[in-house]
């Protein structure tokens, strides 16, 4: 029988990651550290472009609802697509914020994926190691206040929630548009990419624990004995909720392949499969 | 066939101790509880484990095998490798009285300042009515057995000393267990937020993933709880159309 000294009472290392977990726990975070990495480079570079957002009749999720068009760029949308008309003539050429429709409702999307609570889990852990994982140290830090003090920012969610159950709509309304061209039905590999894009983010919201609490997890007799609207409801999204996770991932990535095959088309780089050509 | 086994087994009291090693004959079939069974019986009879059930339901004998917090009689020797040594050691959260055996009594007390259930009036006929699809989401927490492995995985009491500002993962699912009870008349929203402290949970999940009874303590108790807290605190359109219209608080 040997003996090791250790120099915590319990055997509980204390420093930044120190576990003596045996099994692959760093995997997951290192996953979502490189994903959510990739992901963020991409759409950055792409919302910052400002240009072959769109190959008829396909028009990237990144950028809609079209607010403002800028006229003459290249891949750029028609000016009837800008719900607000063209990009104002007096809009100075800032290099960190240049003429991009994607940028002036980056913050919808980027507000209620970063306020999920699936999100908060997979970047608390990844990218603040607060913990890093399950049982592993993360180390010493500065008094911890939770979600109570910069952080209570977070409840917010429910209004991100409100504006992507709208943005369901409209891009819901983009992948029916994009089985018709020059007015004539049809369907092409864009049709179905777009579609797929607006399932996983319908998905992914009715998933949102948000959602799940106001359509009836509020209240505390949902049925009353009956089988209310509310309690299936409720049902349902717990369904989703389930799998939220799931489908955070499936449609955040999507989303990212949406923009480039969009962007590629448009490009001229790949040709799009279609009924019309 | 019985073979040797590595086991390190962290050895010693309030004072401090050490890992030390043990070689231990194990059979098949065998869990981790019975292997520290054989090492108190064989090689050190001073050994103190806490342990009752042995059939993962009285929730006594949670350790940390291998750096996870788990049951030591739910946790088969077959899910370690022919060759991996075996580091038990006792939870983190809590004081070490003597080997694997912890002092648990801070939550005790922390149960004692819930509230019980304070039932609404009776109807008309003189009967308390709850519908079962109303109470099966509390009744998920009602199969907590107890044995704070939740409680030591969470970061905020593991390792950030959160003991004043946070009851844990097991008291916010009893929390969540009256507060969304059909017939619990008691408002308790304010102290779920200030006393409890449900926004010093960042939503890491650890207590769910380690949970042996499979309750679902993330989506389905602290989340809605914070939701909830979201409506008292948070949500001005909420506050507004409780205070022009007299939406209930609470059904």
């Amino acid at each position: 029988m040997t003996t090791r000294h250790l120099p915590l009472l319990g055997g509980h290392p204390r420093e930044l990651g120190g576990t003596l977990r045996t099994d692959a726990w760093w995997v997951g975070p290192t996953i979502t550290v490189l994903v959510f990495s990739s992901f963020i480079a991409y759409s950055t570079w792409a919302l910052f472009q400002g240009a072959h957002y769109y190959a008829a009749p396909y028009l990237s999720p990144m950028y809609s609802p079209l607010l403002l068009v800028k006229e003459g760029v290249p891949g750029g949308a028609p000016l009837e697509h800008a719900w607000f008309g063209a990009w104002p003539s007096w809009w100075p050429e800032f290099p960190l914020f240049p003429a991009s429709p994607a940028l002036l409702i980056l913050v919808f999307p980027l507000s209620f994926r970063f306020t999920c609570y699936y999100y908060r889990k997979a970047y608390y852990r990844s990218f603040a190691a607060s913990p890093p994982g399950c049982a592993v140290s993360p180390g010493e830090r500065p008094a911890y206040k939770g979600e109570t003090g910069f952080l209570i920012f977070q409840n917010v969610h429910r209004y991100a929630l409100y504006f992507a159950l709208f943005f369901i709509v409209v891009l819901g309304w983009d992948a029916v548009q994009s089985f018709s061209k020059n007015g004539q039905l049809g369907v092409g590999v864009g049709s179905i990419v777009l579609t797929i894009n607006v399932l996983l983010i319908a998905a992914y919201t009715f998933g949102c624990h948000s959602l799940r609490h106001l359509i009836g997890g509020r209240t505390d007799c949902m049925s009353c004995g009956e089988a209310t609207v509310k309690y299936k409801a409720w049902k349902g999204a717990s369904w989703f909720n389930g799998r939220h996770m799931l489908f955070a991932w499936l449609s955040l990535c999507w989303v990212g392949f949406t923009d480039l095959y969009v962007r590629l088309v448009s490009m001229g780089v790949i040709k799009d499969l279609n009924t019309w050509s | 066939m019985s073979t040797t086994r590595k086991f390190k087994i962290w050895r010693g009291d309030a004072q401090g101790g050490d890992f030390k090693e043990f070689d231990v004959d194990v059979d098949p079939g065998m869990v981790v509880l019975d292997v520290l069974h054989r090492v108190q019986a064989r090689q050190a009879n001073d050994l103190a484990i806490r342990w009752n059930c042995k059939a993962g339901k009285c929730g006594s004998c949670s350790m940390e095998i291998n750096g996870r917090p788990r049951l030591s009689c739910m946790t088969r020797m077959n899910v370690f490798g022919p060759d991996e040594t075996i580091t038990v050691q006792p939870l983190k959260a809590f004081p070490v009285i003597k080997d694997l055996v912890t002092d648990v009594s801070w939550n005790y007390r922390q149960n004692k300042r819930i509230r019980p259930l304070k039932p609404k009036p009776r109807d008309a006929d003189g009967e308390h009515r709850m519908y079962q699809e109303d109470v099966d989401r509390v009744q998920e927490f009602r199969k907590c057995i107890e044995c704070y492995l939740c409680q030591d995985t969470c970061h905020v009491l593991r390792d950030r000393g959160g003991q004043d500002r946070f009851v844990g993962p097991r008291f916010m699912i009893r929390l969540a267990s009256l507060e969304m009870h059909p017939l619990d008349a008691d408002d308790r929203i304010p102290e779920i937020r200030k006393e409890f402290g449900s926004g010093m949970c960042n939503i890491t999940r650890c207590c769910t993933e380690v949970c042996p009874e499979h309750i679902n303590i993330t989506d389905n108790a602290i989340i809605p709880l914070k939701e909830r807290v979201v409506d008292r605190y948070f949500d001005p359109i909420v506050y507004l159309g409780q205070k022009l219209f007299g939406i209930s608080k609470r059904r």
